[in-house]
């Protein structure tokens, strides 16, 4: 056994290590992105050629999972929660095909909406999927869920999720490792048709996942997650799931007074829930995320004990929990310190000092003066800064791709020209086959791609576009001759306006990449090339 | 002991290496600890802060409740008075007084500093001219936590031992420069009490 000092990611990738793996697969996304990171810096990882190739997004990841579970190995796929939902199709299916080799999904969750659009609440995906949800309160259970979750899988052979929330995955503590697990050697399914969802085999092999709900709910309630931990005060006994577990033993410094259900496994623990209902004068539910146990307590006519939580504003509808939120939900008086002086103003993040970006969406701005405002669609990313002053340039930013696509019912009802602006590793994940749908009616829209050679948002991992941009182009259909090249430079930005001022003026589809490196990713590889001198 | 600490500062000045610097003293000491960091979107030029704490029980939480913190610990004017909610009464604020103006309404300056100077328990510290004067203007973070030293409950030779365990794989002198720089905060936090 060795202790480590890890993020809950961290913690994560180092089980799924120690726990056989033999694939991550994985697209970046806050607060997801760690897991893989780790593995890429792992010795081990590389040691036993464990795959940690990032993928071109979120549903090529969980497609290459499954391939690896078909094959009799370990595999893990980690997102972020809006990442879950561009994997939906091939997630959902795999509980329908069963797994053959374990099959973890990591979905990370943000509430609060830290970097997020959304704050979506994953376990309503494990729910909807009928598998077994583990939701680890701390770093040591992230740990061991990763460890043992593949054997959890194999058993009721259905992948599991495993929920992190956005605090757990950056934040550190100390880990303790377990015994390292071997990977699986090959071997395929005794059923040659197991992963073949032809209506016939796929109604066959969801009668088996239905079969399965009891023995799932057995495992819930027996599970070593899952807790009773009585206390003398029934007037009010309290639910606590994931990490707002800690929060509430925070508050009573290990000592709760009130009876408590911890739960970290899912389908919701019913024995647990049920002796807590038979003790307890009523019930405060603590779920970071949407009111999941919380509702299906209260039932339809909630008409029973009284069930307090989300729903009815003894906490927050929206925003993550914290140790505050929840000793106001119990009463417990806090002494705040001192308000915030007047004299401290908000600091939004910007684009850094010297981004391409920058000179991207000056040039833009300048290019689009004679037309009227409201025509950028533009994507997840850096650039999505642009909405912001001093730029003030966008007018979208919905999900990974849609810039384009936007762009294209825009103009099919009228709003011509139409701009996208999209980064490059976006464009690879899911903007190509928007593209392609603009090839087809060469809609007249302008599709700016801002290439900086990287994931830069969250914190500059490879990208799949690197050095492939233009022939991609190319190869979907994109006119050559309006396929522009520009190098987004203070210098260069009369050049850079005339292109742009062209192609906005031509009555088709344009494609114009602005290459030049991110300014941090640069400052990193002109460090490492010194270092290496 | 148990010490509960907010680490403030703007996106890209370095608090999480002075969170990693107290991280690995702790760990060294065989303390528990919890560090819960910013990372993603917010980091690009907003402000960031990290809730660090140290114990010799068990830590629940991975965020420090309001009213709760013994210390914040700042590279930034502006950004230590955020914290402030959080700050238990009597706790210690400890901060750099050079502005981070990136912002169009950043305060006036002069008014900004009067501010800091009228908090009761405050060290503020000028740490870039300090780290100037040694030499190496990028170790001004460590200058910081050097200033930081009497209120966290470890001692200078643990957290000595916490550069030596972070940065010892980028040479001595790196090494050195940086146990210089968290000696000259720390004297001056002793002249200033």
């Amino acid at each position: 056994m060795q202790k480590l000092l890890l993020l809950g990611d961290e913690a994560i990738s180092q089980g799924a290590i120690d726990g056989g793996i033999s694939g991550f697969y994985a697209y970046p996304g806050t607060p997801s992105t760690e897991i893989m990171e780790y593995a890429q810096h792992s010795k081990e990882v590389k040691a036993s050629g464990i795959n940690c190739v990032w993928s071109a997004n979120e549903k090529t990841a969980m497609e290459s999972a499954i391939g690896m579970s078909y094959v009799g190995k370990r595999a893990m796929v980690q997102l972020k929660h809006v990442g879950l939902n561009v994997a939906a199709d091939a997630f959902i299916n795999s509980t329908i095909t069963g797994v053959n080799g374990g099959l973890i999904v990591v979905a990370a969750d943000d509430p609060s909406m830290h970097s997020s659009q959304n704050e979506q609440d994953s376990r309503f995906y494990g729910d909807f999927a009928m598998i077994p949800i583990l939701e680890p309160s701390n770093q040591q259970e992230a740990y061991d869920m990763a460890q043992n979750g593949f054997e959890l899988s194999e058993k009721y052979n259905v992948p599991i999720l495993v929920r992190i929330t956005t605090r757990l995955a950056h934040s550190r503590a100390g880990v303790s490792t377990g015994n390292k697990i071997a990977q699986n050697p090959i071997s395929l399914p005794k059923d040659p048709r197991q992963f073949v969802l032809l209506p016939g085999i796929a109604r066959k092999n969801y009668k088996k996942l239905l079969e399965m709900q009891e023995a799932m709910q057995e495992a819930s309630n027996n599970s070593i997650y899952n807790k009773y931990i009585d206390g003398v005060d029934k007037s009010i006994g309290i639910v606590a799931c994931g990490i707002s577990y800690n929060y509430l033993m925070e508050n009573f410094d290990g000592k709760c007074p009130h009876p408590v259900v911890k739960i970290s496994q899912y389908p919701i623990p019913e024995n647990h829930l049920r002796k807590l209902r038979n003790e307890c004068q009523s019930i405060l539910v603590l779920e970071e995320g949407y009111p999941l146990v919380e509702k299906n307590l209260k039932g339809f006519f909630n008409e029973g004990l009284q069930i307090r939580g989300r729903l009815d504003g003894s906490l927050p509808r929206d925003g993550e929990l914290n140790p505050n939120l929840v000793a106001k939900a119990l009463g417990l008086e806090i002494i705040e310190g001192e308000a915030i002086p007047e004299i401290v103003k908000m600091r939004p993040p910007s684009l850094c000092m010297g981004c391409g970006h920058r000179d991207v969406y000056n040039a833009l701005n300048e290019a689009l003066e004679d037309y009227d405002i409201g025509r950028v669609f533009a994507d997840i990313g850096c650039y999505t800064l642009g909405a912001l002053p001093p730029f003030n340039a966008i007018n979208s930013c919905v999900d990974m791709g849609a810039s384009i696509t936007m762009a294209i019912g825009a103009s099919d009802a009228g709003l011509v020209p139409a701009v996208a602006v999209i980064g490059d590793s976006t464009f690879t994940h899911s903007g190509m086959t928007g593209l392609l749908d603009a090839v087809i009616k060469d809609a007249p829209i302008v599709v700016l791609i801002s290439d900086n050679s990287t994931t830069g948002m969250t914190g500059g991992q490879a990208s799949a576009a690197k050095g492939r941009i233009v022939d991609i182009c190319k190869g979907i259909g994109v006119n050559p001759a309006h396929i522009r090249i520009l190098n987004p430079l203070k210098r260069l930005h009369e050049e850079n306006l005339a292109i742009l001022k062209e192609e906005l003026a031509y009555k088709g589809l344009s494609v114009v990449v602005a290459q030049r490196e991110c300014i941090q990713t640069a400052i990193r590889n002109k460090k490492a090339a010194k270092k290496t001198k | 002991m148990k010490i509960d600490i907010i680490l403030a500062g703007v996106g890209g000045q370095g608090i999480l290496t002075i969170a990693a610097v107290i991280g690995m003293a702790a760990v060294d000491k065989n303390l528990y600890l919890k560090q819960a960091e910013v990372h993603g979107m917010s980091q690009r030029g907003g402000d960031v802060q990290s809730n660090l704490r140290l114990s010799d029980k068990p830590i629940y939480s991975d965020l420090i409740t309001k009213g709760c913190a013994d210390i914040i610990i700042s590279v930034e004017p502006m950004e230590a008075l955020r914290y402030l909610p959080y700050l238990k009464k009597g706790g210690y604020v400890i901060t750099n007084i050079v502005q981070f103006n990136n912002i169009v309404n950043y305060p006036n300056e002069d008014e900004l500093n009067a501010r800091i100077k009228a908090l009761p328990n405050r060290i503020a510290i000028n740490a870039d001219q300090i780290a100037k004067d040694l030499g190496n203007t990028r170790a001004s973070n460590i200058v910081v936590l050097g200033a930081a030293v009497p209120f966290l409950g470890l001692s200078i030779k643990e957290l000595e031992g916490g550069i030596k365990s972070l940065f010892g794989s980028k040479g001595d002198d790196v090494v050195e420069m940086n146990i210089t720089a968290l000696h000259a905060g720390y004297e001056f936090a002793k002249s200033e009490m």
